[in-house]
Order: C-alpha cells, then sequence, then structure tokens
C-alpha cells in the first residue's frame, strides 16, 4: 500500500510543477538538465571533465534555452525516475518471479539466487537498489535469464539496430507523409486528393504485421527481390522500415493535408501572394512552414509509437533489435532486462520530446521567448 | 418544419457512400460473427488430424489449419473476441477520458494545466510498453478472462479523448448558456453532466468510432506477440505468419483472418470519419 502512495505522491509532485514560477524553473530545469549530463558523462568521460561539463551546460541552459523547453525539463527528468518506480512495481505485481522456473527451487537457493543477482523481495528495495546501482556504479546489472550477460551487454549491439530501422522509418514516414498530404491539401478535392487520403485511410487502418507479412509474400517468396527476414544489409531493412513507417506516414499525410489547407487560408499567405511572389515560392517558404507545425507536434508521439511499433515487426522479420529483449525479458520475469530496455526506451522518447520542442520553437517565432 | 442538428447531421451522412458502405460490411461482419457459430454449431477448436492444411473447398469454404481446424469457424470465433475487445476497451477508456477531460476543461487555470501536462507526458510515452506490463500483471488470470485486456487497452487509450473534450468543454463553459445556468445557482456536476456534456457528445460519439479500430490492432499486436489471452484475429494472422515458407505456401490461413482484419479495420475508419465530417462539417475539432 505504501507503494502505491509513494507513486500518487509522485504523480501529484509531477502535476505540481506546473505551479512553479519561471524563475525557479529555469533554475532548477538548468540544474536537473546539468545533473543528468554529469552524471551520463562521468561513466563515460570521468569524473572532471563530466563535472565541468555539467557546470558549462547548466548554465549556457540557464542562460539560452526558451523556458518552454526548461519547462519540459523539469517535468521529464523526474518523470523518468517516476516511470522506472512505476515499471518496477508493475513488474513485481506480476505474478512468478525470475526464479520461479529454476528446477529445485528451495526457499535457500532462491535467497543465494536473490542475493547472487540482487532481485530483493520487496518492490522497493529492488528500486532503491537498482538506481544505486545505475547512478553509482553505472551499470543497469546483469540479466537475471541470460547467464553471465550484464543488461547493457545484450543491449548494446541491439541499440544501433532498433536506432537505425527506428530513425529509417521515422524519416521515411515523414517524407512520404508530408509529400503525399501537401499535394492533397494544394490540390484540395481533386482525384489526386482522393486516391491520396484513401492510401492514407487504408495505411492508418492495417496493422503492421498484416502489411509486412503481405510484403514478405509478394516481394520476398514471389519475386525474390529482397530477403525474407534478418539483419545485415540494406537490403534487409527495406521491408521493416517501410512496414513500420507506412501506419505514421499515412498519419502524417492527413496531418499535412489538414494543415496545407488551414495555412493557405492565412493571411500572410494571401500578403506573400499579393506581393506577387511566384506560387512555388509561397508554397515552400511561406506554407509549407505553418504545415510543418502539427507534424512537428505528432512526431513526438510517432516516435514512442515507431520504437515500440519495432516490437511487432522486429519480431516479424527476425531484427535483432532491443524489442525483442524487452518482450523476452517480460515473458520470462528479467527484472533487470525489462528494466534497462525500458530506461533505455523512455530516454530517447524524452530525448525526442525535447528535440521537437526546439524544433516547434524554433517554427513558431512566438514561443520563442527566451526571457525569465 | 426545420431540421434539427442533428437530422441534418444524419442526412450529411447518408450521403457519404464510403460510411455507409463501411457501416453495412461492419453490420455484415458483425452478424456474421455473433450469429454463425451459434446457427451453424461451428467449433473453432475441432481438430481433424486427417484434414491438415486443407486448401478451400466445398466442405471447408475457408479451408483447414495446421491441426485440422475449420478456417471459417475460427475466423467467426476470433472475431468476437476482436470486436468485443474493441467495444469494450473503447468503453473504458471513454469513460476514463471523457470524465478526466470534462473536469480539466471545466475548472480550466492551474488544474487544467496540471491535468493536461500529465496527458501530454503519457501521450508521448511508448503505449505498448504499458499495454505489456499491465498484461503481465494479469497474466496468471484464466485465459479467456477478458477484463485485464480491455482495462489495460482502455487505460492508454484514454488520452485523445481527454484532450478532444478538454478542448470542447474548455470553449463550451465560456457560452452564456453555461454562465446563465450558472447564475441561476445550478451545481457544478448538475452544470457539467446536464448543460455541457450533451454539446460534446456528438464530438464524443467519433473518436469512440476512431478509437475501436486502434484498440482492435493495439490486440492483434499483443497476440501476435504471444501476449493474447483468447482467439482472436491477431493470433489467427500470427498463425498464418508461422507458416509462411518458401516451399509450400498455405495461403488461406493468412488470408482469410488477414482480410477480416483489414477490412474490419477500414470499414471502422470510413465510418468514423463520415461521422466526423457530417457532425462538424467545418472540421474544428
Amino acid at each position: 500500500m505504501t507503494e502505491i502512495s509513494i507513486l500518487v505522491l509522485g504523480i501529484a509532485l509531477l502535476a505540481a510543477t506546473a505551479w512553479c514560477p519561471a524563475r525557479a524553473t529555469r533554475m532548477l530545469g538548468a540544474l536537473l538538465f546539468g545533473l543528468v549530463l554529469g552524471v551520463v558523462l562521468r561513466f563515460a568521460l570521468g569524473v572532471p571533465v563530466a563535472l565541468v561539463s555539467a557546470l558549462v551546460a547548466g548554465l549556457l541552459t540557464f542562460r539560452f534555452f526558451p523556458l518552454l523547453v526548461l519547462r519540459r525539463v523539469l517535468f521529464l527528468v523526474p518523470a523518468l525516475v517516476l516511470l522506472i518506480y512505476a515499471t518496477t512495481l508493475l513488474m513485481y505485481r506480476a505474478p512468478g518471479n525470475p526464479f520461479a522456473n529454476e528446477r529445485a527451487t528451495t526457499p535457500q537457493v532462491e535467497a543465494a539466487l536473490r542475493a547472487q543477482y540482487g532481485v530483493p523481495k520487496s518492490a522497493s528495495a529492488f528500486f532503491g537498489m537498482y538506481m544505486r546501482r545505475l547512478l553509482v556504479e553505472g551499470t543497469l546489472g546483469p540479466s537475471i535469464k541470460v547467464q553471465g550477460r550484464t543488461v547493457e551487454e545484450l543491449i548494446a549491439p541491439a541499440f544501433p539496430v532498433s536506432v537505425a530501422l527506428g530513425s529509417l522509418s521515422l524519416l521515411l514516414s515523414v517524407s512520404l507523409g508530408l509529400g503525399l498530404g501537401v499535394v492533397a491539401g494544394l490540390r484540395r478535392n481533386t482525384a489526386l486528393d482522393h486516391l491520396s487520403m484513401l492510401l492514407a485511410l487504408i495505411g492508418v487502418s492495417l496493422p503492421n504485421f498484416v502489411l509486412g507479412s503481405a510484403a514478405m509474400i509478394v516481394f520476398a517468396l514471389w519475386f525474390h527481390w529482397l530477403p525474407v527476414a534478418g539483419w545485415g544489409t540494406l537490403r534487409h531493412v527495406v521491408m521493416p522500415a517501410v512496414a513500420l513507417a507506412l501506419p505514421n506516414a499515412a498519419i502524417i499525410a492527413r496531418l499535412a493535408r489538414s494543415g496545407m489547407i488551414d495555412v493557405l487560408q492565412q493571411d500572410y499567405i494571401r500578403t506573400a501572394r499579393a506581393k506577387g511572389l511566384p506560387e512555388s515560392w509561397v508554397v515552400v517558404r511561406h506554407a509549407l512552414r505553418g504545415t510543418l507545425m502539427p507534424v512537428v507536434s505528432f512526431l513526438g508521439p510517432a516516435a514512442a509509437a515507431t520504437m515500440t511499433g519495432s516490437f511487432v515487426v522486429e519480431v516479424l522479420f527476425a531484427v535483432p533489435g532491443m524489442g525483442q529483449w524487452f518482450v523476452k525479458g517480460a515473458i520470462n520475469r528479467d527484472y533487470s532486462v525489462v528494466l534497462g530496455t525500458a530506461i533505455v526506451y523512455f530516454g530517447l522518447v524524452i530525448l525526442f520530446n525535447l528535440l521537437v520542442d526546439l524544433a516547434y520553437a524554433w517554427l513558431d517565432p512566438r514561443l520563442r521567448s527566451s526571457g525569465p | 418544419m426545420s431540421k434539427s442538428p442533428f437530422q441534418l447531421a444524419m442526412q450529411r451522412l447518408l450521403h457519404n457512400r464510403m460510411a455507409i458502405l463501411g457501416g453495412l460490411l461492419l453490420a455484415l461482419i458483425a452478424f456474421g460473427c455473433v450469429f454463425l457459430p451459434v446457427l451453424l454449431k461451428l467449433d473453432p477448436n475441432l481438430t481433424q488430424p486427417a484434414l491438415r492444411n486443407q486448401p478451400p473447398s466445398a466442405r471447408f469454404l475457408f479451408g483447414t489449419d495446421g491441426l485440422g481446424r475449420d478456417l471459417v469457424a475460427r475466423v467467426l470465433v476470433g472475431g468476437r473476441t476482436s470486436l468485443l475487445v474493441g467495444l469494450a476497451a473503447t468503453a473504458v477508456s471513454v469513460l476514463v477520458g471523457v470524465a478526466y477531460g470534462a473536469l480539466a476543461g471545466f475548472y480550466g487555470g492551474k488544474i487544467d494545466e496540471a491535468m493536461m501536462r500529465l496527458v501530454d507526458f503519457m501521450y508521448g510515452l511508448p503505449y505498448m510498453f504499458l499495454v505489456i506490463l499491465i498484461m503481465l500483471m494479469f497474466s496468471e488470470t484464466a485465459r479467456g478472462d477478458m477484463l485485464p485486456v480491455f482495462l489495460a487497452l482502455g487505460l492508454v487509450q484514454w488520452l485523445t479523448m481527454a484532450r478532444i473534450v478538454r478542448g470542447q468543454v474548455l470553449a463550451l463553459r465560456r457560452q452564456e448558456f453555461v454562465l446563465a445556468a450558472e447564475l441561476l445557482g445550478v451545481s457544478d456536476a448538475r452544470l457539467l453532466i446536464r448543460h455541457v456534456l450533451p454539446n460534446v457528445f456528438g464530438v464524443i460519439m467519433v473518436y469512440a468510432t476512431l478509437m475501436v479500430p486502434s484498440v482492435i490492432i493495439l490486440e492483434s499486436f499483443l497476440s501476435f506477440l504471444g501476449l493474447g489471452v483468447a482467439l482472436s484475429w491477431g493470433q489467427l494472422v500470427s498463425d498464418g505468419i508461422a507458416v509462411i515458407n518458401p516451399i509450400r505456401s498455405y495461403w488461406w490461413i493468412l488470408l482469410w483472418p488477414s482480410s477480416f482484419l483489414g477490412i474490419t479495420l477500414i470499414s471502422l475508419n470510413f465510418l468514423g470519419d463520415g461521422l466526423r465530417d457530417a457532425l462538424d462539417p467545418k472540421g474544428k475539432t
């Protein structure tokens, strides 16, 4: 029960950051940013370098970052800790434990195993130990199920795979979606518009593993153009990246279309046309910027969806990414693997949301206030 | 006699051919899934070892799978699960989302800011992650008990609903008729339930319709990853994917569940889009 109340208290504290005054937000946000950077760099570059760069980064952040971004930092860093705690609680609530399947588990053996892998009986104790290990020793801990390997050794080769797949598919979905959406918005109510919106609707509707398996049969088994599954060459990336990209591309196309239609009715577009600018210039230089806004704000959730949507695509195409470790870890109750992948995923998502905020401030001059 | 806004909306909906087609297909599929297995006494789990991997024929319209089970029965019964999960989880998320969004929009100010900040944050989370963790928590409840699925999926899907309802309520709160009711001394609860929420009903309907397909997709993901709890289209598709091999094609095992899943999802989206256009012609939301 105390665990639940800690969680509720944490959520309340998080919500309370909304009341934090601007100046305090600046200071705390910069402090947290410096702290996180310092902890990360300490293990990469050593204590002195980390200390100096954390200080410099903190001061720079304090002085130059938009308030919007600092407000986000102030919210996201504690949120990450809370998320790790919540994940721990959920795992411990799940029936079974990592040692339940071992043969001949006497209480003594289980106690010894728990001590060896650092898995206490209570979730809070595990959380405390895990955070200490993470911050002090800088390790994600040993995997409980994969003998003799630490979690970072498992994730290290999988991380670039997932990031490559995810970023490629995001890139694909943005370019495809923007292309379709902008054209549809410019040629509103024509056959081209209807066709691209029909395609977008189908893209939104179909789960990526249905699309992916169809592609697998057609392109790999019938025509032998692409390898069926696996990882290694560029040809292996094509189908998983496209399968992962299509649903997002469809949503982006719809957003871009309505954004385009919206923007074209704005006064500043009329002004640009009245100045006698060529239509292509009006579209590229003036309209596109406004169209990008809803698309950019969708990219945060889209990145999250792409990374976890990749669970399914990774399994389908036998891609050795992080998704398989998370799913396996969750099913086997390998607590440290689940938490390790969770931290990496959440970290990526948070990073991405911050980038989106920065891009937003750059796109919309009204948000670019760096005052106190 | 002039027409009410609702009648006008229905009229617009009836003129949208794709939405009507979607609605009809859905009705047909739902009818087939709910009633045909009972009427035709189909058993999705009856194995016939002599009749394994039969291609579609007059006896087995959709063919049989690797254990000799009739795919017509499996697809129809699996559809029950998918549709039920879609509806029930949507109901959960509508309840949570409307309550949350309405409170945030109604009280506004800092309360609204704090509440919506949480929503924004959760919106950015990898929701599959949470679903899988929540599903694990219930993983020892009896197979076939679907309440955990409804809860897990509903609890990650309410965010869009909360955002939309909040925006609408925020705008309605400042309208004269609400202020007038407030001046008359109507309590907050009554104000919200009797005066504000009825005006949001159309929007809720639209987004609930659009939420059903995304819930069905999520459930199919879970089934595909081996975390499903009952026979569903997602599980059947994943059975079909498992038998993909370069030597012999068992296309029917994959084709039928994929088509039913795909047609249902596309129809739901057509219907939802049609409803949105009909209820909100200017596309405000």
